[in-house]
């Protein structure tokens, strides 16, 4: 199976540690990943914010750098879910374009998804003996509808003790330019998921999109909170020998 | 729409900055949003087949937007065989005119109103007191708002935003302006307060000749109009008074009484998360000699039924749903949206409506972070998500961000480019100031930036390949990148 890494722009700038994670946990599982090197951006922030124009032209280039790969997998719930859920949206239908993303899209994966659904495997080996508590974050609840996957993988991590998290299903506020756009809204909706973070007395704070953890996590910095932040990969990453 | 209440300059994230700060606002909205999402779940999972009857109500709603033209001129035929008479209107002026010409025709100077969110739309209550007619609103919390002189900011429970201390105040302070006076012993007592609305609005139903409402759904096989409500206060202004006078929009139609049974069971759980509504109202024509007038309404609907993505807000039943699990709603309440549809589908509705002119029309599509809640909720499955989207694409965007976006998308369509800009965001990663400057001290202003690394994950990549193919043993392959975020 050839297996693409598609590591997102965000990813691949400010926490290249999610992608190494990643890297480790797919080796370590028995594959073999590429990393295309031509890839770049999904467009999701031009297309949601909008400017479709240049959304489409990363889209078109998207389609191209992963054309023949058998999964796509992304350690970001938001940018799969653009992939997968926005780009036949974008596309004419009947068009080459329209060709190119029913071809690509279907194949992308969230991590916890290619995990579960393609390598059947709801126990990676992990182990991180800490306090942890998970926000699902929007766009893997409600487009892709990852469901149980994430905490089911998490369940299974050894030392690892759980804590749910109240009004998990609440967003926390980041949107994307939603978080400069409305600044004063997007944070009082963070005050409030940091609330609810700070009741688990978790130590760290776990999701599966690096975003949303920049922003509920520069949030509890700012407030001195002792809350780390950590993407799902990272945490399955982790083994007993190191 | 009535351009009543625009807020001040800087549009809906001006409002929001404002209502976040107003606590009593955040308690009384937290507290009345989380109680009904927590019934309105309950009340949908009690029904096996909900999702396909949001796929029935969706076929439905599509179906008779699809052939309105007919439905509409069914309706008409029907309404005017049984003794009605249709008025069309093209807009809100037009709509305000036909009312106030057949209010007029009866010699009456007063008028009782069900709560319609149509005859808000088009400030008809502003429009008959400037001809000087008397609008008295009916619904318990309508009436609070009225007598507050005040803005409505739910569909549901337009007066979300006051608690029982505010509304006896104003029913002392205000009862007496319009009719009978609250008791002069009035206490803030929930009980207490609705009987005083009760006996208030009580001489006001028996005194009045000539009611104005809205409309539920419109049935075009028979020319039923259908009024849901739980006051009762609509059932006594629809068989009351003499004439009745409905202000509809036209995208309230429905084909058959068939398809009425889908909407009677997805509206009452949607709203009031309620198996029934208490009253449901019908009629047809002018029954029992009282004189029936339909108006209706246009006022920008044949526009966005053109809008091939925006279409679906035509389907909206005005249940609230997206209002009560909205986490923007939720902290800046219905007044920031500075219109009479406030939350998920009034920051869609509304720009479609009547465009994007002003600024606070032209940011109302951003008032959402994408979270999706507001489709997951909606009855009838109107993508709201879907047609932000496509609103952001069509509103005009300002200089600074045009310019920034493209320098963006010009980055990040290459991938050489985009190394470049990483190694330059690397290698100066420490004179990164905490506080940045300009439109992204929106970001600095609440939260903390993440520390760049010293390397991108596409460098880190290169470089362990290049020492992989070049013999050397394997890299630490990612192990331990945990503590080097």
């Amino acid at each position: 199976m050839r297996v693409a890494l598609f590591i997102t722009c965000v990813n691949d700038t400010l926490f290249p540690g999610t992608g190494k994670a990643v890297v480790s946990l797919l080796r370590r599982l028995g594959c073999d990943v590429d990393f295309p090197a031509a890839q770049t951006c999904c467009g999701q922030m031009h297309v949601n914010t909008g400017y479709r124009d240049e959304g489409v032209r990363l889209a078109r280039h998207f389609t191209e750098v992963f054309a023949g790969y058998d999964a796509i997998v992304a350690p970001s719930g938001s940018c799969a879910a653009m992939v997968r859920e926005q780009y036949p949206k974008l596309v004419q239908p009947g068009s080459r374009g329209a060709a190119a993303v029913a071809e690509v899209a279907p194949k992308v994966y969230d991590l916890s998804e290619f995990l579960l659904d393609v390598l059947k495997i709801d126990d990676v080996g992990a182990y991180f003996p800490h306090r942890v508590t998970y926000h699902p974050t929007c766009h893997s609840l409600r487009s892709l509808h990852l469901g149980e996957r994430p905490t089911r993988l998490l369940r299974n991590v050894r030392g690892l003790e759980l804590i749910p998290l109240g009004g998990a299903d609440e967003c926390c506020g980041f949107g994307g330019t939603f978080a400069v756009k409305n600044p004063a809204v997007s944070a009082a909706m963070c005050a409030d998921k940091v609330r609810n973070v700070l009741d688990t007395g978790a130590e760290v704070l776990c999701a599966a999109d690096n975003s949303c953890l920049m922003h509920i996590g520069g949030t509890m910095k700012r407030q001195r909170t002792g809350v780390r932040i950590m993407h799902l990969a990272e945490i399955l990453a982790a083994t007993e020998e190191r | 729409m009535s351009g009543t209440f625009l807020g001040m300059p800087g549009g809906f994230p001006a409002n929001a900055a404002v209502a976040v700060q107003d606590s009593q606002l955040r308690y009384n909205l937290r507290k009345a949003t989380h109680t009904i999402r927590g019934k309105r779940v309950k009340a949908v999972e009690e029904l096996p087949d909900w999702m396909e009857l949001r796929a029935a109500g969706k076929a439905i709603k599509d179906h008779t937007l699809r052939h309105l033209d007919r439905y509409l001129l069914q309706m008409e035929e029907a309404v005017t065989r049984a003794g009605g008479t249709v008025h069309w209107a093209r807009d809100a002026a037009e709509a305000n005119r036909i009312v106030t010409d057949l209010v007029k025709a009866t010699g009456e100077r007063e008028v009782v109103k069900v709560k319609s969110m149509a005859t808000q739309e088009i400030g008809l209550n502003e429009h008959l007191a400037a001809e000087g007619i008397t609008a008295y609103e009916t619904d318990l919390a309508e009436l609070i708002v009225q007598l507050g002189e005040d803005f409505p900011s739910h569909f549901l429970v337009p007066a979300i935003h006051r608690n029982r201390s505010e509304i006896r105040e104003i029913f002392l302070g205000k009862m007496a302006e319009w009719g009978r006076p609250a008791p002069p012993d009035l206490t803030d007592d929930p009980p207490a307060l609705a009987d005083a609305a009760r006996l208030h609005l009580r001489e006001r139903f028996l005194a009045s000749k000539v009611a104005v409402s809205g409309g539920n759904f419109m049935i075009a096989e028979t020319g039923t109009l259908v009024v849901l409500e739980s006051e009762g206060n609509g059932r006594m202004c629809l068989t009351l008074p003499e004439t009745l006078i409905s202000v509809v929009g036209i995208e309230k139609l429905l084909p058959t009484w068939r398809d009425l049974e889908v909407f009677l069971q997805l509206l009452p759980r949607s709203s009031t998360a309620e198996r029934m509504n208490p009253y449901t109202s019908t009629w047809t024509g002018s029954a029992e000699g009282q004189d029936f007038h339909l108006v209706l309404l246009d006022n920008g609907r044949t526009g966005v039924l053109a809008d091939e993505v925006g279409r679906q807000a035509l389907r909206c039943i005005r249940c609230s749903a997206c209002l009560n699990v909205c986490p923007v709603y939720e902290r800046t309440g219905g007044h920031a949206y500075g219109s009479v549809y406030p939350g998920p589908i009034g920051a869609i509705l509304t720009p479609l409506l009547r465009g994007f002119d002003t600024e606070l029309d032209a940011s109302l599509p951003y008032a959402s972070s994408l979270c999706g809640a507001c489709f997951d909720a909606c009855p009838v499955a109107i993508d709201i998500p879907e047609v932000l989207v496509d609103l952001r694409a069509k509103v005009p965007h300002g200089r600074v961000e045009r310019a920034g976006m493209k320098v963006a998308g010009w980055v990040l369509n290459n991938e050489v480019r985009l190394a470049k800009a990483q190694r330059l965001a690397t290698r100066f990663r420490k004179l990164v100031p905490k506080r940045l400057p300009g439109p992204l001290s929106a970001w600095t202003d609440t939260r903390d930036l993440p520390d760049i690394p010293e390397e991108s994950f596409r460098d880190w990549w290169e470089r362990t390949r290049r020492s992989e193919r070049s013999g050397r043993p394997r890299n630490e392959g990612g192990r331990g990148v945990s503590e080097e975020r």
